[in-house]
C-alpha cells in the first residue's frame, strides 16, 4: 500500500496553510454542502462554463465538476515553484529559437538530432525564423505533481495552447462569491490579473511592421470546439476580438479581419488551433479553419502568431526528458524543478526495463494528450497490461514510461462527506517582453476514489488554488 | 465590429422575435378555433400555417392540420427551423458564438430561456398552450429588457435592433395575413362588421387590444385596424414603426461609420413610401396584395443588410 502525502493532514497533524479550512469544513453539514454545490453548479451553468469532450457524445453542455474545498500553497512553496517554472519557460524558448536556428544543443550532443529534426512537431516551414522578442511559446502550461512536503515534479509542459485558465479564474470567482468570509480570514493572492497580463504579453510581441498600438485577436476553431467557452471568456476579459478563420484574410503583406466597416489590420494572433490548421497553403491543405497565406505574412514580419508555429516540438513527451539539460545548456543553471524519471521505449535498455516492469509503470504515447492512450500499470488488469505491451513492442519509439507517482491528496467533498483525492497543478506562465506568472493555477482533482487520472475528460474536477501571502 | 459578430447579433434578435411570433400565431390559431364564427377547424389552421410560411413543411410531415400536431410542429419540432424551440436554441447559439459582444445579463436571459426550454421539453406532462405562449413572451421580454438596460449603444446595438424591427414588421404583416385568409374567403366581406370579434382576437394576440381602444375608441373597423397595424407610428408593432426603427438604426450606423450604404437608402425609401400611404390606397391595392408586397420587400431588405454589413466584403 503506497502512502500518499495529504496536503492538509500529514504525520504531525494539521498543516498550517489549511488551518482556517478545518473549522470551515467542519461547519458544513451535508444539507448546507449540497445547497452550496447546487448554487455553484447553477452559477456555472448560467455563465455557460461548459465543457464538451470530443467523440464522447452525450450532453454537449456538460459542466466540469467543481469541488469547493480549496487547495492551498504557502507563499514560500509558491516562490520556489515560480522560480522553477520561469526557469523552464526561459529554457524552452531558448531551445525553440535554437533548434529552428543553428541547433547548437544538437551540435553539442546534448540532445539527439533525430529526436528534434525527425519529430512530427518540428515545423520545417519556420526554420530560420526568430519570432519577435525571441519567443516561440508565449503561454507555457506546466503540469506539476506533488509527492511530499517539498517534493514537486514536472509531469509535462504544454508550449502550444494550454487550456483551462478560465477554470482557474471562474473557480476563484465562485469561491469569493459563495464564501467571502474565507477570503477575509486568509490572505490569498489574487489571480484575476491574468487577462491583463496576457494582453500585455501578447501586445509586447507585436511584429516588426506594426506601428502604434497593436491589434490583438484570439483565433478560435469555432464554437463547436470544446474550449470555446474559454476562448470567448479570454477575449471578453482582454477586450479583443474573437475571430474564426473565415473572419480573417490576407491581402498583400498583411492580415485583415472582416468588419462592418470594411477590413481592419490584425497584428497579433493568439491562436487556439493547431499548427496544422493555420494556413491551408502551408500546412494541411484541407483545413477550413485557417487563413490562406497567413504564414507568408508571418514570415515577412506582418503578423505575430502566439504561440509561434513550431512551438510544439518543445513539449513533445520524449523531448521533455531533456528539459533539465536545456536549463543547464542555455541558462547555465541547475534545474529548480525535477522531471519525473522517464524511460524512453525507443532506447533498447529502457525498453527492456519498461517491458519487465510494466505493471508498476505509467506508460504514455509520446504525442498523446487528455489522458488517452495511456496505461496506468498498477490500476490495470493483466489483460490490459498485455494488450498494451503488444502496442509498445509494435512501435517502441511512440512510448515513454514513468514510475507511478504517489500524487498528493487534498480533502475533497464527496457524497459521504470529506475524503482525500489525488490532485495535480497547472500554472500558466506568460512569456513576452517579461516572464510572468499569476500566483495560482488550475488544480485538477481525480474525483473517483483511488484514481490518479485528473483529466476532465475522464472524471476529473477542478478546485480553487490558493497561494497565501506569508 | 466583426461582420460575423454583427451577423450573429442580428440573428439573436431575429430568432428571438420569431419565437415570439410563433407563440403569438399559436395563440391566434387556438383562440380562433374556439370562436363560434370560425369557418371550420381545418381552414383556420391551414391559413395560419400558410401565412407563417410553415404550410409546406407541416404538410410534408403530418399531412392534414390538427391542433396537437400543429402545436408540436410550431413549438417543439427541431425539424422545423422556425419552431419556437429551434428559434430559441438558435438565438442562444448565436449568442454563444459572440458571447463577448453581450453583457452578462443579456447572455443570462438567452441562456436561461434555453435551459428552461430544455426543462419544458423534458417534462413528462405537457403544459397547456397558453402557459407556453406566456412563457415565450416572458423570455423575449426579459431579453429585450436586458438588452435595453445593459447593452452598450455601439454598432452592435444597431444591428440587434435592425434585426428586431425587420422580424417584427415581417411578423405583423404575416399575422395580419392570417386574418386576411380567415376573414376574406370572398372579397366582398371586407369592411363589414362581421369580422370584428376575429379582428379583436388578432389585436389581443399582438398585446395591442387595449392600446387600440385608447388610440381610436368606438367601433372596431377594418380601416381603423389596418391603419393601426400598418400606418400608425404609435403602435409598437405597426409596419411603419418597424420601418422607422430600422431606418433610425441604419442612420445611426451611417453616422458612426461616416458613410451610407445600399441598406441606408433602402430603409429611407421604404419609410417614405409608407408615410405617403393611406388606408384607402391599401384597401384599393388589396390588403393581401399589400401585405405580400411588404413581406417580399422585407426579404429584400434582409439581403441588402447582409450585403452592406454582414458579409464582410469590401464596400
Amino acid at each position: 500500500m503506497t502512502s500518499y502525502f495529504n496536503e492538509m493532514y500529514h504525520a504531525e497533524g494539521l498543516r498550517d496553510p489549511y488551518r482556517w479550512l478545518e473549522p470551515w469544513s467542519a461547519d458544513m453539514p451535508a444539507g448546507k454542502r449540497r445547497a452550496k454545490q447546487a448554487e455553484a453548479e447553477a452559477l456555472f451553468r448560467r455563465i455557460g462554463v461548459t465543457f464538451a469532450v470530443y467523440g464522447e457524445g452525450g450532453d454537449p453542455d456538460r459542466l466540469i465538476p467543481f469541488d469547493m474545498f480549496p487547495r492551498v500553497f504557502t507563499g514560500g512553496e509558491w516562490a520556489k515553484l515560480e522560480r522553477g517554472i520561469k526557469q523552464r519557460a526561459r529554457a524552452l524558448n531558448a531551445f525553440l529559437v535554437d533548434v529552428y536556428g543553428r541547433g547548437e544543443i544538437v551540435r553539442a550532443g546534448r540532445i539527439p538530432a533525430e529526436l528534434v529534426y525527425k519529430n512530427a512537431a518540428y515545423e520545417k516551414a519556420v526554420v530560420g525564423i526568430i519570432p519577435p522578442k525571441g519567443v516561440y511559446s508565449h503561454i507555457v502550461g506546466v503540469d506539476i505533481v506533488r509527492t511530499g512536503p517539498s517534493d514537486f515534479y514536472v509531469l509535462e509542459e504544454n508550449c502550444r495552447t494550454p487550456s483551462g485558465v478560465s477554470y482557474m479564474l471562474e473557480s476563484r470567482e465562485m469561491m469569493m462569491r459563495m464564501f467571502p468570509d474565507l477570503f477575509r480570514e486568509n490572505r490569498i493572492e489574487p489571480v484575476d490579473t491574468y487577462p491583463d497580463k496576457l494582453r500585455r504579453t501578447l501586445a509586447s510581441v507585436a511584429p516588426p511592421k506594426c506601428e502604434g498600438a497593436p491589434t490583438v485577436v484570439i483565433l478560435t476553431p469555432g464554437h463547436f470546439n470544446s474550449a470555446y467557452y474559454e476562448h470567448s471568456f479570454l477575449a471578453d476579459l482582454m477586450g479583443v476580438e474573437l475571430v474564426e478563420g473565415q473572419d480573417l484574410f490576407v491581402d498583400g503583406e498583411f492580415c485583415y479581419m472582416r468588419t462592418t466597416e470594411g477590413p481592419k489590420r490584425v497584428d497579433v494572433i493568439y491562436r487556439r488551433l493547431d499548427d496544422e490548421f493555420l494556413d491551408p497553403l502551408c500546412f494541411n491543405p484541407a483545413s477550413m479553419l485557417g487563413v490562406a497565406g497567413l504564414m507568408d505574412v508571418y514570415r515577412s514580419g506582418g503578423v505575430a502568431i502566439c504561440s509561434a508555429p513550431g512551438a510544439g516540438v518543445a513539449d513533445d513527451k520524449a523531448v521533455y526528458t531533456y528539459v533539465p539539460e536545456m536549463v543547464r545548456f542555455y541558462l547555465g543553471e541547475e534545474p529548480i524543478l525535477s522531471n519525473v524519471p522517464t524511460w524512453k521505449c525507443g532506447h533498447h535498455d529502457d525498453l527492456k526495463y519498461v517491458t519487465e516492469n510494466l505493471a508498476d509503470l505509467v506508460v504514455k504515447e509520446v504525442h498523446g494528450s487528455g489522458g488517452y492512450g495511456m496505461l496506468v500499470g498498477p490500476k490495470s488488469s493483466k489483460a490490459e497490461v498485455e494488450e498494451f505491451r503488444a502496442r509498445i513492442l509494435a512501435n517502441p519509439a511512440n512510448y515513454i514510461a514513468q514510475p507511478t507517482l504517489a500524487l498528493s491528496t487534498t480533502p475533497t467533498f464527496v457524497d459521504e462527506g470529506i475524503a482525500p483525492r489525488h490532485v495535480d497543478l497547472r500554472p500558466y506562465c506568460l512569456v513576452g517582453e517579461k516572464i510572468e506568472l499569476v500566483p495560482g493555477g488550475l488544480t485538477r482533482v481525480a474525483l473517483r476514489e483511488g484514481s490518479l487520472v485528473v483529466n476532465s475528460s475522464q472524471g476529473g474536477g477542478v478546485k480553487d488554488t490558493w497561494v497565501l501571502v506569508d | 465590429m466583426l461582420s460575423r459578430t454583427a451577423d450573429n447579433l442580428y440573428w439573436v434578435a431575429r430568432n428571438m422575435e420569431r419565437a415570439e411570433t410563433n407563440a403569438r400565431l399559436l395563440e391566434v390559431g387556438a383562440r380562433m378555433s374556439l370562436l363560434p364564427t370560425a369557418q371550420g377547424f381545418r381552414s383556420d389552421w391551414d391559413s395560419l400555417l400558410r401565412a407563417s410560411g410553415n404550410l409546406a413543411g407541416y404538410t410534408e410531415k403530418y399531412g392534414a392540420p390538427d391542433q396537437a400536431h400543429i402545436e408540436s410542429y410550431l413549438f417543439f419540432d427541431r425539424d422545423n427551423p422556425n419552431s419556437v424551440a429551434s428559434c430559441i436554441t438558435n438565438a442562444r447559439e448565436n449568442g454563444r458564438i459572440i458571447r463577448t459582444a453581450l453583457t452578462t445579463q443579456v447572455w443570462d436571459a438567452l441562456n436561461t430561456a434555453f435551459q428552461e426550454l430544455r426543462e419544458i421539453e423534458g417534462a413528462r406532462t405537457r403544459q397547456d398552450l397558453s402557459h407556453l405562449t406566456d412563457w415565450v413572451m416572458r423570455q423575449a421580454a426579459m431579453l429585450r429588457g436586458a438588452i435595453d438596460a445593459t447593452l452598450l449603444r455601439n454598432d452592435g446595438f444597431n444591428f440587434l435592433n435592425i434585426g428586431y424591427y425587420l422580424e417584427r414588421g415581417d411578423s405583423t404583416a404575416r399575422l395580419m395575413d392570417v386574418k386576411y385568409y380567415v376573414l376574406l374567403p370572398r372579397a366582398d366581406f371586407i369592411g363589414t362588421g362581421l369580422d370584428n370579434d376575429q379582428w379583436s382576437m388578432l389585436l389581443r394576440a399582438m398585446s395591442a387590444n387595449r392600446a387600440f381602444h385608447w388610440a381610436y375608441g368606438g367601433e372596431i373597423t377594418s380601416a381603423k385596424i389596418a391603419h393601426f397595424l400598418i400606418l400608425n407610428p404609435q403602435c409598437p408593432r405597426s409596419l411603419i414603426t418597424c420601418v422607422a426603427g430600422m431606418n433610425n438604426h441604419a442612420a445611426r450606423l451611417a453616422k458612426l461609420y461616416g458613410h451610407e450604404t445600399a441598406a441606408t437608402k433602402a430603409f429611407a425609401a421604404l419609410l417614405a413610401e409608407l408615410e405617403s400611404q393611406t388606408t384607402d390606397q391599401i384597401f384599393d391595392e388589396g390588403l393581401h396584395e399589400f401585405l405580400t408586397r411588404y413581406i417580399t420587400q422585407t426579404a429584400e431588405l434582409g439581403r441588402v443588410i447582409h450585403e452592406s454589413y454582414l458579409s464582410g466584403d469590401i464596400q
